[in-house]
Formats: C-alpha cells, structure tokens, sequence
C-alpha cells in the first residue's frame, strides 16, 4: 500500500468506528425506543463478533506447514493462565511470550 | 495503568512491524477503539487496498459501541458541547467506568465523566507513542509478538463468555467464522462471515435460550 492508500485506510476505519459511536445519538435523539432487532443485537455481538476476531487473527496460520499447532498451544496457555489467576495482563503476556519462544526455538 | 500498558504493547507491535512511532500515536489519538487499532495494523500489511473493507470491518467489530451508545443515550442528556466529545471517546473502559462508578458527592457529572475520557484518551495515546519509540531502543527478535493481539481478543472472548449466560452467540461467531475460513480461505472470507453471524442471529432471535438447570 501507498502512504496515501494507508491514510484513506485508517480514515475509514475511524469513519466506521465513529458511524458505530455516534448512531445511537443519531438515531434516538431524546428518549425513542430502538427496535427489537437493534438491541437484541447490541446484546449478541459482542461476544460474537470476539470469536469471530479470533478465528481472524489465525487465519493464515491455518494454511501453513503445522496448521496451526503453535498457535494452538499458545492459546491454550491463554486460557489456562486466565482461568488460573484470571489477570488480563499475565495471561496476554504469558501467552505471546511462549508462542514467541515456539515459534523462535521449536518450530 | 492496565490501558498504558496493552497501548505500549501495541505501539510495540507496530513498531516491530516497520510502522514509524507516528503511526500509532495518531491512529490511538484518530481511532480510539483497541481491539480496531490491533486489527487495522493487520489491514495496513495487506497489499491490496480494500477501503470499503476496512470501513465494514470498523462496522463489525465496534457494533457494541451501538450497545453502550444506547446504554448511556440518557446519562449524556443535556452535556451541551460535552457531548460530542464523550460520544466521541466511549470505548469500552470508558464505558465500563461510567457505568460502574458514580461521580463523589458535590462534583458535577458531566466534568466528572469528560475528565474520565480525557485521562483514558492520554494514557492510551501515551503508551501506544511510547511502545512505538521503544522499538527503536530495544533491538531483539520480536518474531512472534504479534500474537499479543490473538492473545487479547482470546482474553476478551473468555471474559465474555464469563459473562453470558447463553453462549449460543459466542459460538455462533466462533463458528460461522471457522467455517467460512475453511471454505473461503483466509484472503476472501471476512465478510461472508459477518453476514453469515447476522443470518445466524436472526433466526436464533425466535428461538428462545435453553433453560438452565442449576
């Protein structure tokens, strides 16, 4: 990408990230009931759109010599550390130090 | 104090990604969304240029910011020039924050919670600058700390997943996701996974959640 192309990037990613902020304020200006439908998926998204923000952030990983395996393993630390001292910043430093060590000295 | 840290991580990340420290010092000051930050970073190291893409992705990911937005529509009634700029600034600490902690006796709230966003907004911004001229100091293999991002949004799955008590939606993007990966491929498979959550959503809208046993 261009410097040019990578400044229009970001500039449509603030314009989506606005529309999603102001909207609401937008749209119920002064006490009007959203729809069913909007506020249902205000409550579903969230937790959704996280697995689906997973499944991206390994999706080359897929397709390569191990599919994945490093990963995997690395995710399982996540998960294992959160579940033990249920502290954020442990469990995201933990994981990417060990998946930095696997893919630096194993794999 | 958590927010400077995931934020120098990030400016970390992007740094080690060949990104001047510019780059995340405006895009954390322009932006103002983490987890949308990480994943325009991945955006930008794309060879083709796919505005529309990026603007849909923003669309997605920071959907619940329409949540809060609808959360808060009364708490900011009648901010006046404060509005725009609290509106502006709801990421989800911010929102946690006005959600969960009341203004202390004798201090007005709408300086309360614009003070909130401002001291969120400058340790966020600071801490990503300050990764970023970081990575010129520190000089080693960083081969790999890009999965500080995977780790995070791993870390915010479990905590929603914590926090439902019907993990159908949890699932439905986990899967939806895994199976237009599988299918697609990872160049073209985002945005039929995306609409293939909201079909899924509107079917499991009629039916109710399984009661649960205790």
């Amino acid at each position: 990408m261009t410097l040019w192309q990578q400044v229009l990037t970001i500039a449509a990613v603030v314009l989506g990230t606005m529309t999603t902020r102001f909207l609401p304020f937008l749209l119920f200006p002064e006490g009007k009931q959203p729809p069913p439908f909007v506020r249902y998926l205000g409550t579903v998204l969230p937790a959704a759109v996280m697995g689906l923000l997973v499944i991206f952030c390994l999706k080359d990983a897929v397709f390569t010599a191990w599919h994945g395996l490093p990963e995997i393993l690395a995710i399982l630390a996540v998960v294992l550390l959160h579940r033990w001292k249920k502290n954020i910043f442990l469990s995201i430093a933990g994981g990417t130090i060990l998946y930095m060590v696997l893919v630096q000295q194993v794999f | 104090m958590a927010f400077l840290f995931l934020g120098m991580s990030y400016g970390f990340l992007m740094r080690s990604q060949g990104f001047s420290f510019l780059y995340p010092m405006l895009m954390s000051l322009f932006i103002f969304a983490g987890s949308m930050e990480f994943v325009t970073a991945n955006l930008l190291l794309l060879p083709t240029f796919q505005p529309l893409h990026a603007f849909l992705l923003a669309l997605m990911v920071n959907a619940r910011h329409l949540f809060y937005g609808l959360t808060v529509l009364e708490k900011f009634q009648g901010m006046g020039w404060k509005k725009p700029y609290l509106i502006f600034g709801l990421c989800d600490e911010t929102f946690s924050i006005h959600c969960a902690v009341d203004p202390p006796e004798g201090i007005d709230r709408g300086w309360f919670m614009f003070f909130t966003t401002v001291l969120n907004q400058l340790y966020w911004v600071a801490g990503a600058t300050l990764g970023g001229l970081l990575g010129y100091v520190i000089r080693f293999d960083t081969t790999g700390i890009e999965f500080v991002m995977t780790a995070l949004f791993v870390v915010l799955f479990l905590e929603q997943w914590d926090q439902a008590k019907d993990h159908r939606p949890a699932l439905v993007g986990l899967g939806c996701s895994l199976v237009c990966l599988l299918v697609l491929g990872s160049e073209q498979f985002l945005l039929p996974a995306m609409a293939l959550i909201l079909a899924c959503f509107f079917v499991l809208r009629r039916i109710p959640p399984k009661e649960v046993t205790p």
